[in-house]
Parts: structure tokens; sequence; C-alpha cells
């Protein structure tokens, strides 16, 4: 951390596992990783690296059979992932904040939006039924609802996708918290809705100083919205820097590929260029660097060991080329 | 809404037609009732007297006319065995039928309904494997059997509980009921065992099957995300949305119940329509068994429509409002 301050969220060593038929998975693998407060961190990779894993770990729901099996969490410099059951749900949408997916299927049908947010505000604030009903109105409004002293009684299919996902980020926000997690938060919706969501989260992020880790595999909002961006591949980081260095000077062969391959407007190009082959499945990693075997730029060492992440210009990289 | 109840009740009403129109059909299963009803040293000119004066010469459609009215005022005829109006006998024994299908089916609701969600909830608890294998023997075992084992059991070996019959049973009105009295009360419980346990085991099962899927969804994840409590999780959200499925097997199973009580009042000699109505078959008593069967269409009918308004109750989706649905 460049920071002088202490990070709000440390993620130190977090190794998760699921323990399978067919024998043990690992499918986070040693990654460490610190959020400042108010500092928004993107996590990129393609499905299956880790980055939803990561964050489940963070809030401490990893369904099993998966589990933590190593590592440590810490938030304030205090550890939450060995906190009792009753500790961590008290932080759960107090100090930690989750967003996911499907605005969709994220809201339970059968109550009013404002049912579910006065029993999230009266869980974790000391409110009368009248004063969470207050807050939940100004949060609604805040969010962007139009007429939300009326919507506030309404069902959620009685929203349109973006509007859902607006109350989603109002469920999350709603006893400000210091850190959201949100989990591709515009995956699921229109590409004209997405860019509003974005700038919605941004804009609430900023004014309540609130800390945001941002999963994704989408460079174009990472680019836009993050400070700091974590590129990871099959379980493990293999690249931590401020968003401007990861994107215009990628140093880990990975992320060279990554961002090759987002098209850019007026560049007129026969062929996005492609990573050749594919992530490898959990119980197939490759020794050495799990890219290796999709490296252009692999030799011998890339085979046999695991590089971890070192200093590579103005970000670190997991990754041989940059070793002494 | 309204649109929606009067459609109901208009399917009902073409499903209860032809419900009466295979009960009216019965008749003519049997043979000429006219031969029944004459001696058989009769002339041919009685037994066309005989046919005219009841009506038997008309066209078929102006007979189920004349059926079908005279049903819909409750008048069924009279019973071949026993000479009494059937509406009368039916309105005896309609009580003692109500009172143990719906004993059996609040049983079934109030015992099957927790132990679904705590089987669903404490999914590798060892009590939780144990009940589910233990419905499976509900589910298996016919209901005679069980019926007869728990009066061996309860009646002949620990003599704690009659073996037949309703017990004391006091008016209250024209209802008869065993509710309430001690005897009466002691009577209904092991006929009540009997035709709940089935329903009981596959409400249990159905409700832990719902809750496993509900605790899947993504809301139920995200309520886990927002910090509430197992207790807010569990009932208030996860329980209520399993409850959809579970009013439409409870439902049907109602119907079922009141159906199946055929076997159990026969098992129990409990004085109900089912015992009637297996007696009527037994004499060939086809105004019984034909008002019976209009009956049983009429509940089915009727808990189907109770059903599907249960529904908007529960599931605010269904509430169809143009003017809101659909606001962006």
């Amino acid at each position: 951390m460049s920071e002088a301050s202490r990070p709000l969220l440390e993620v130190r060593n977090l190794r998760v596992e699921f323990t399978t038929r067919r024998g043990t998975l690992t499918a986070i693998d040693d990654v460490s990783l610190a959020i400042a407060p108010g500092e928004v961190l993107g996590v990129v990779g393609e499905s299956g690296a880790g980055k939803s894993i990561t964050g489940s770990a963070i809030i401490g729901l990893i369904e099993p059979p998966g589990r933590i099996a190593g590592g440590e969490i810490l938030l304030d410099g205090q550890r939450i992932d060995n906190l009792p059951a009753e500790a961590m749900r008290r932080i759960r949408g107090r100090q930690i904040g989750a967003i996911f997916q499907d605005p969709l299927t994220s809201l339970n049908p059968l109550y009013t939006v404002g049912r579910q947010l006065v029993e999230t505000i009266q869980t974790h604030l000391a409110m009368n039924a009248a004063q969470a009903r207050e807050h939940a109105v100004g949060l609604l409004k805040e969010v962007g609802i139009p007429a939300a002293e009326r919507r506030i009684d309404h069902y959620p299919h009685q929203f349109s996708g973006g509007m859902r996902q607006r109350v989603v980020i109002a469920l999350a926000l709603c006893a400000n918290p210091r850190l959201v997690i949100a989990d591709e938060p515009t995956t699921a919706l229109d590409v004209s809705i997405q860019a509003q969501i974005i700038q919605l989260l941004k804009r609430l992020c900023r004014e309540h100083g609130t800390a945001v880790m941002l999963v994704t595999h989408d460079m174009g909002v990472i680019a836009e919205t993050a400070d700091r961006v974590a590129v990871m591949y099959a379980g493990r980081l293999v690249e931590v820097g401020p968003v401007q260095e990861v994107i215009h000077q990628p140093r880990h062969p990975y992320t060279e590929g990554l961002m090759a391959s987002i098209p850019a407007i007026g560049q007129d190009v026969e062929k996005l260029p492609q990573i050749e082959g594919s992530m490898p499945r959990l119980d197939a990693i490759p020794k050495g660097c799990a890219f290796n075997p999709r490296c252009p730029k692999a030799f011998a060492r890339c085979r046999e060991e695991r590089p971890e992440l070192m200093a590579a210009g103005a970000t670190c990289a997991a990754c041989w080329l940059h070793a002494g | 809404m309204i649109a929606f109840v009067i459609r109901r009740l208009l399917q009902g009403v073409v499903v209860m037609l032809v419900v009466g129109f295979i009960a009216f059909s019965l008749f003519n299963f049997v043979g000429d009732p006219v031969a029944l009803m004459l001696p058989p040293e009769a002339t041919q000119a009685d037994r066309q007297a005989m046919r005219e004066s009841l009506g038997l010469d008309r066209p078929f459609m102006v007979q189920f006319a004349t059926f079908v009215g005279h049903a819909v005022q409750g008048n069924f005829g009279i019973s071949l065995r026993l000479g009494r109006p059937v509406s009368a006998l039916l309105a005896e024994r309609l009580p003692a039928t109500l009172e143990l299908a719906i004993v059996a089916a609040a049983l079934a609701l109030l015992v099957g309904i927790p132990m679904g969600v705590y089987t669903g909830l404490k999914r590798n608890a060892w009590f939780s494997r144990f009940l589910l294998t233990a419905s499976l023997i509900g589910v298996s075992l016919p209901t005679f059997l069980i019926g007869i084992f728990l009066i061996l059991i309860f009646a002949v070996w620990l003599g704690w509980l009659p073996s037949f019959g309703r017990g004391d049973t006091v008016m209250v009105g024209p209802w008869s009921t065993g509710l309430l009295t001690a005897s009466g009360l002691k009577a209904l419980i092991l006929p009540s065992i009997t035709l709940g346990l089935f329903q009981l085991t596959l409400i249990m099962r159905l409700v832990r099957a719902e809750m496993l899927e509900v605790l899947r969804t993504d809301y139920i994840k995200f309520a886990r995300a927002r910090g509430l409590t197992n207790r807010a999780i569990h009932f208030g959200h996860a329980l209520r949305n399993t409850l959809v499925p579970v009013i439409t097997i409870t439902g049907l199973q109602l119907g079922a119940i009141i159906a199946f009580a055929i076997i159990t009042e026969t098992v129990f000699q409990w004085p109900g329509m089912g015992l009637l109505f297996i007696q009527a078959v037994q004499f060939a008593d086809i105004p019984v068994m034909a008002a019976y069967l209009c009956l049983i269409g009429f509940i089915f009918v009727v808990i189907n429509l109770a059903v599907d308004l249960l529904y908007y109750f529960v599931d605010p989706r269904l509430r169809i409002d143009r003017a809101q649905a659909g606001g962006h």
C-alpha cells in the first residue's frame, strides 16, 4: 500500500477451497489485496477466475462445500474471517454492503420495496418504524426513484430492471456501510442503463465516503470508475496497480491480452486480438505460472516455478519477466 | 379481480354440469328403474303409466334438465335403500365427515409445515434424516393398514381410545358435533391421524423441497448479505415464498381427504358420508351415489376457487394492476 493510512479492508493470503467427491479444489489461492477508505478497487478477470468468490469470502457468505482454508481478512485491522456467525451478520449490511449481479432476482417478490428497506434499516439502526420509513423514502430519492413516497409501497415486479438495481443499491447503502462489494452490478442490465447505474454508484459512494470493491469483467466500467485495479486469473492475482497504469502499460502478459481484446472506437481492425486457449479448470491448473500454456512470452522458468506478485514499473505483476 | 372471480365461477358451473351429467348417467347404467320399482307381474300398461308419471318417456335432455333443476334445490330424490330423502341423509352425515376431514387437514398442516421447515433448514441433522425416513412410511403405507395398526395399538392393546364410532355428539343448531364432548374428541383422534398422516408427510416433504429451493435463490442470498437475522430470513422471506405450492397441494389434498374419508370411515365405522356412500354402492342405491358424487364435485370446485383467491393474498405478482405495472 502506498497510502500512509491503514487500509479499511485487508485480505492476506486468502485461500478458498471446495471439497468435492473427486478431491479438494482450490478456487482462491494466496490472494492478498487492500482497499483504502473511500477507494474504488476494480477486480477483473474471466468467468471462474475467482472474483465473485473473493467477494463472498469477504462478507462471510461462501456457500458450502466451499470454505476459507487459509489467510485472514481484516476490517479496520480486526480479523473478521473467524468471527462467530452472529457477529459477522452484524457486520454484513452495517459495515460491508453487497450488490449482486441480477437486480431482477435480488429482491423478494412478495414484499414491497419499502418493507424490505425498513426491515434492513431496523436491523442495523436504532429507528422506529416511522423514522425507518422516512429514511427509506430519502434513500429511494437519493438513488433516483421518481415519486419515491408512492413507489415505496410498490412491489419489485412493478419496477423495471434499472429501477430495481437502484432499489438494490439503496438496500446495500441503507445502513451507510464503509465498504460495498458490487459483484457485476450492471451485467444483467441493458447497455443504456449500465452507465447510469455505474455513475449513480460512483456518486453515492463518493458522497458517503464508501469504499467499493467493484467486481466485473467489463474493462470499460473499470476504466471509468476504479482508482486501482486487480486482475485475477485462475484463482490468483496476476497484476495490481493504479487503473491508468494497468490499462495503458500492463505488465503481465495476461493483462496485456485482456487490454488488447478491447476494441477502441475509430480503430479499424480486421480481427479483434484474443488470448488463445481458455482458462484452466480448477482441477487442472498447470505447474508454474497458471497462464504459461497460453502465454506468448513464456520461458522455461514459467513452467517450473510459480511467480509471486513483484514490482513491475508502477504496478505489481506476478510474472517472471519482471524478476530481478 | 372481479372479472377473475366471475370467470372462475362460470368454470365451476361448467364443471358441476359435467359432474351432474355423469351422476345422472348412473341412473341409466343399472337397468330400467321402472322394472326395479314395479312387481314382476305388472302389465305393459302399468309400466307405461309408471314411465309417464315419472317423466321417463320424455327426451333425455329434458330429463337431465329436470334432474339439474332439482339438484340445484338440493332435491336428489329418495334413497332406494332407506326410503328417506337423500338430501336429509347427506345433511345428517356431512358434519361427521367435515369434522374428521378438517381436523385431519389441520393436523397435517400444523405438524407438516413446521416439520418441513425444520428438515429444510437442518438438512443434515440426524433428527431430520429420521423424519425424512419415517415420512416414507406415511407416504407408502395404505390408509386402511395405518388405521388397523392404530386400532390394534391404542384401542386393543392399550385400551386408551375407542376403535369405532363418533362418541357422544351435541347438536349445535342443525350441526351435530363431536368436538364438544370428551368422548367425541377421543373418538376423533385415531381416525384423524389415519386420514391425515399421508397428507402430513406429503406436506412435510413438499415444504422441505420448496425451502431448499427458495434458500438457494438470489433474494435469500441478498437478504443474508444485508445482515438480516436468520429468523427473518427463514420465516419472513423463505417460508412465505414456499406457500404458493403448499396452498395448491393443500387445497387439492383437502378435497382428497374428504373423498378418501371413505376408507377411514369404513375402518373406524365413522358415521359420515363415506360410509353412507359405501353402503349405497353395495345396495346399488343410485340416488345416494349420484348426490354424493355431486356434493364431492361441488366441494372440489369450492376449494379450488378458495385456493385461487388465496394466491392473490400471498403473491402480489398475481394482483394485476395495470395502472401501476411496468412503471419506469
